[in-house]
């Protein structure tokens, strides 16, 4: 069969089985729409975690990026895992004991302020809407790349789908939905990686192929009887020192900035709306403690691959194209040539592929060859000779991974619009049944905003993670972690606090994105360090400013000392039932 | 309902704030310190062909993450019972 009929079996297959979990646990309560009635067992709300977790970036983009980055890409991977060791001790287990519905309620609560909440809730729509943009557009992609559809035909479809169950479903259906997508995402991303490791060191293990001897079988791939025997690294290390390319295991951005936006990526993991609302669906404090585990298992077994799917596919792509007369170039290379992921320009005239550093369409460089980054994990399938209904996987893989997490993204931005400025602000007398409405109200219109970025993505989706991740760590991390670890931070700290390090934060990106984007390199940074990193300062300036603020201001009511008092101990103190205002 | 922590709950309180800090001191060296500060000096050494700090970079941080969540929940478990505050 084709790669096209096999890709348009296996997403469909699993759009149904989709379909089919959101209709049986769909949402009939607020309880079951905002936090899945708290019933949900860690083992599913690791895997839910998970799939929320990894979007169309992590799946189809990571590795083809750390493969052009060398170390300095593990920035991505410790930044985007190491957020959950902070959740599992320092966030997941206090938000579930406080056991309401959204993180811009628990910040009104814990603030007594409105004022708080409200700024809470703009972050949390802010940040969602940045990183769902890019999920919608995603989808589109995959369904033109994998499905030869348009890429709006894609992005329509992606939004029915999702409007169905994020509507019908709320947090119950998103959460069966995403176990299932995490099933398929990690499938599709494993079996390609783990027979290519298979191929070029007999190792099934990923993780430790790409660190092991290459063999004959290996070395026949590579066209290179002489790599038989030796390390998959040094052999890539000494591939790009002979093309003029830094060695492949040696970092080579300041250290002082790869360590800010390490730190800024971890604790804007920690301060994400969509995924700390995934530890208000376990029915304990304990469990919360045990998804993240569960959460940080799922990722990791993802994150750890990506890296060797980096090596693997670099040390193939260079071996079987640089240097190779174009009449004889791959089949897989001139199967994608027609997507624009890869392509050829014969700049010397020789008829010969050359492998550079520098840029393929400029003229004052030597690199002759196109290489996206997606290309790594899309044709991976097809560089392993892989049968066909991989590749099928891998499109279905894209899916799951774009379309979970622009779900759980659109429940924060419908509960912030139902529950936080519906129900908390602006009618607080609601009925229940008023405000499911609104929460499923608020979905569909999100989806429907979002499939619009999809389709007519604004100039600035691709430059804003970095936004994304920087506001989270400059205005929820910082004001969430004194409210559990400090009893005395008041209202106007933490206003004042998260204030300052939004402004900052915002600021400096603009600045650079856009005030004066010549400017935007180590040498124009503050103190080296890159608008992705500046989270991590804008952080500090909020921990600054809170706690100054909070020692010249009225320390909080006993009773809000008491809320967080009673937020510490599993069992034993009741949550106090009403907040102050 | 609002009751003040006892001393128990409160010495419960700083055992947890204990196992934080420890693990989240192995969490910073593990990455930032093997990881990115002092990943050049690592990488004169080895593991397989794996240079050690880019090893640590690449896979070791992401693993001992691992390990130290689920130490921390093993740690807890015990204290939870220790101090009879289990949640039904």
């Amino acid at each position: 069969m084709s790669i096209l009929l096999w890709t348009w079996i296996i997403t469909g297959a699993s759009f149904a089985l989709y379909i089919y979990i959101a209709y049986a646990s769909r949402a009939k309560t607020t309880g079951d729409f905002y936090v899945a009635e708290k019933a949900v067992p860690p083992f599913m709300n690791g895997m839910a975690t998970g799939a929320d977790w990894m979007s169309a970036a992590s799946f189809i983009s990571m590795a083809g990026l750390i493969s052009f980055l060398g170390r300095d890409g593990s920035y991505y991977l410790m930044g985007w895992t190491g957020g959950y060791v902070l959740l599992a001790m320092l966030f997941g287990p206090y938000l579930r004991k406080y056991g309401k519905f959204t993180i811009p309620q628990f910040i009104g609560d814990r603030y007594y302020s409105n004022t708080a909440r409200v700024i809470a809730l703009v972050c949390a729509i802010f940040v969602s809407f940045t990183y769902v943009a890019g999920q919608m557009r995603g989808v589109g992609v995959v369904f033109s790349r994998f499905m030869d559809v348009g890429i709006n035909t894609g992005v329509i479809i992606g939004m029915a789908l999702v409007f169905f169950y994020a509507t019908l479903g709320g947090m119950k259906g998103i959460t069966y939905t995403q176990v299932a997508q995490y099933v398929v995402l990690i499938t599709a991303y494993l079996i390609p990686a783990i027979f290519v490791s298979l191929q070029f060191t007999g190792n099934p293990v990923p993780q430790i192929g790409y660190g092991s001897a290459v063999t004959a079988e290996g070395a026949a791939l590579l066209n290179d009887p002489s790599t038989q025997g030796r390390y998959l690294l040094d052999i890539l290390n000494s591939i790009h020192k002979d093309l003029g390319f830094p060695a492949y295991t040696s970092g080579q951005r300041p250290m002082i900035d790869v360590f800010f936006i390490t730190f800024s990526l971890m604790i804007g993991t920690a301060g994400l709306p969509h995924i700390l609302i995934r530890f208000f669906t376990v029915p304990k404090m304990r469990d919360a403690r045990s998804s993240a585990g569960w959460a940080l298992i799922f990722i990791a077994l993802l994150y750890t691959t990506a890296p060797a799917v980096a090596v693997f596919a670099r040390t193939n792509f260079i071996k079987t194209v640089n240097n190779v007369e174009y009449v004889n170039a791959p089949s897989w290379f001139k199967n994608w040539e027609k997507t624009g992921l890869v392509g050829w320009k014969d700049k010397n005239g020789d008829g010969i592929m050359q492998i550079r550093p520098g840029k393929w369409d400029d003229p004052k460089s030597a690199n002759e060859v196109k290489i996206d980054q997606d290309i790594m994990v899309l044709a991976s399938p097809e560089i392993a000779k892989l049968p066909n209904w991989t590749v099928g996987l891998i499109g279905a893989g894209g899916l799951a991974a774009a379309l979970s997490t622009a779900a759980g993204l659109l429940l924060v931005i419908s509960a912030a619009i139902s529950h936080d400025l519906m129900k908390g602000i602006v009618k607080p007398d609601m009925s229940e049944k008023a405000e499911l409405w609104w929460a499923r109200g608020g979905a569909g219109v999100a989806v429907v905003i979002a499939g619009l970025f999809g389709i007519y993505p604004p100039g600035f989706v691709a430059q804003v993670v970095a936004f994304a991740f920087g506001l989270a760590a400059a205005s929820f991390f910082p004001a969430i972690l004194m409210g559990i670890f400090n009893k005395k931070m008041n209202k106007e700290g933490a206003v004042a606090g998260m204030i300052v390090g939004i402004v900052f934060t915002a600021g400096y990106i603009w600045w650079f994105k856009y005030g004066d984007p010549a400017s935007n390199t180590p040498a124009g940074w503050w103190l080296g360090i890159s608008p992705e990193g500046i989270g991590t300062v804008g952080a500090a300036l909020n921990f600054v400013t809170s706690y100054v603020v909070s020692k010249f201001t009225a320390a909080p009511s006993a009773e809000i000392q008491d809320l967080v008092g009673s937020l510490r101990y599993p069992g034993k103190l009741e949550v106090p039932a009403a907040s102050s205002h | 309902m609002s009751i003040h922590a006892t001393k128990e709950l409160q010495a419960y309180w700083k055992e947890n704030l204990f196992y934080i800090a420890v693990l989240l001191s192995i969490w910073f060296v593990v990455s930032y310190v093997c990881g990115i500060l002092i990943a050049n000096q690592l990488d004169a050494y080895t593991i397989g062909g794996f240079p050690l700090g880019f090893w640590f970079a690449n896979q070791g941080s992401l693993v001992t993450f691992v390990v130290l969540i689920w130490v921390y929940v093993w740690l807890l478990d015990r204290l939870d019972i220790k101090y009879d505050v289990q949640q039904d």
